[in-house]
């Protein structure tokens, strides 16, 4: 389930990069918006915006997180969606995003410890 | 005609006789003997496996042992998944006992989560528990529980105790009479064809016109491919709790009677046997 842990295939996101203008559906595009937020003391991302492979699974967005804050092997992550549940490390991002997703994106807090329940 | 709460009963106290076979290749110090357990749908593997464990743990040197993991014909067993989602998904149409093989080497990082202790499964199944609100009441009640109520629908499922998980879990089943229903239902595809997990999309209870959708009307939508087809040829089962429901039954009324504790609709979809 760590498929692509080792080569990244989120591209940045810039915030004035203008909206997507093809028509086309969420369903239909490969690459959902995913906004990154720390939680407490958490160390930030400079980019916060990602494109991410609606097929990409919780766990290999967790890994990438991980190395890019560059923390040791035994520090944890934690993920949270809507600030209230963690969701399943083999869960697609894609599902997330057509269930919780809000305004073109899907908001996921990430967090050291545990946050929320 | 019987009561509709009757039918929470029975989907609780289901069962499926299994027999759990040692992996031929785990070194042993002399033969281990299968072991056979009446498994709960509504539960997980690694929850109600300790005698399993136990009972080959007896022939096995300390040393040889790892974390425990289950295979059913090649395919490993995906723990967080509910037990009767895994037979019906897998095994269904075959004889009984399910015939599930036990490994405690080669662990399958790539197709399962590994479960160290029992709050791992508490954490999975109450994240699982909060997902299902947040799209039946925007999180509302389940968030308005305090934790010694998160932690009686946990100890409901871990002791078997039917009244002690539903005394709690009627309040996430609770909705205005206005709305007629939840806000989305809670619910998860499986198909054995697909190489997607699962599907699981927003979907209304009740229509734009005010009828109520059924188990077909999501289907159409969701995986058209499993309904009958016009010729009337049935190429597949849609299985809940091992029983094939009407196609015509409102969504609502599976959601609140045949969701597992997790409070989710998991709906199996299966190519009919050919024979």
């Amino acid at each position: 389930m760590s498929d692509n842990a080792e080569s990244p295939t989120e591209t940045p996101k810039e915030e004035s990069q203008p909206p997507s203008d093809d028509s086309s559906t969420n369903e239909e595009k490969k690459k959902i918006d995913v906004l990154l937020k720390a939680v407490g003391d958490t160390p930030i991302m400079k980019t916060k915006k990602w494109a991410v492979d609606r097929g990409r699974t919780v766990q290999s967005l967790s890994q990438f997180i991980s190395r890019f804050l560059k923390l040791d092997a035994n520090e944890q992550l934690f993920i949270y969606v809507n600030q209230s549940f963690a969701p399943s490390p083999d869960q697609d991002v894609g599902v997330l995003f057509d269930c919780f997703g809000s305004d073109g994106k899907l908001v996921l807090h990430y967090c050291k410890s545990q946050a929320w329940g | 005609m019987a009561d509709d709460k009757d039918v929470l009963r029975d989907v609780w106290f289901g069962r499926i006789p299994t027999c759990f076979t040692l992996n031929q290749d785990e070194v042993t110090e002399r033969e281990a003997e299968p072991y056979y357990l009446l498994l709960p749908r509504v539960s997980y593997l690694t929850l109600v496996t300790d005698k399993v464990k136990k009972h080959f743990h007896k022939v096995m040197r300390a040393e040889d042992v790892e974390e425990m993991w289950f295979e059913y014909e090649g395919t490993p067993l995906k723990w967080h998944y509910p037990i009767g989602v895994l037979f019906d998904l897998h095994a269904s149409n075959t004889v009984l006992p399910w015939s599930i093989i036990v490994h405690f080497k080669n662990f399958p990082d790539r197709d399962l989560l590994h479960c160290p202790s029992n709050s791992v499964i508490e954490a999975h199944f109450m994240s699982s528990i909060k997902e299902a609100d947040a799209l039946k009441h925007k999180s509302q009640v389940v968030n308005d529980m305090q934790k010694k109520d998160h932690k009686q629908l946990w100890m409901g499922l871990q002791n078997d105790k039917f009244d002690q998980f539903w005394a709690m879990n009627r309040k996430l089943m609770e909705y205005s009479t206005e709305d007629g229903g939840f806000r989305y239902i809670p619910f998860r595809i499986y198909q054995t064809t697909s190489d997607r997990p699962f599907i699981q999309k927003l979907f209304r209870p009740v229509s734009a016109d005010g009828s109520m959708h059924t188990l077909g009307d999501l289907l159409k939508e969701m995986d058209p491919t499993a309904l009958p087809n016009e010729g009337g040829q049935k190429r597949y089962q849609v299985v809940i709790h091992g029983i094939e429901p009407l196609l015509e039954t409102p969504l609502q009324w599976l959601s609140e009677h045949l969701s597992h504790p997790d409070n989710f609709l998991h709906i199996c979809i299966i190519p009919t046997p050919t024979d």
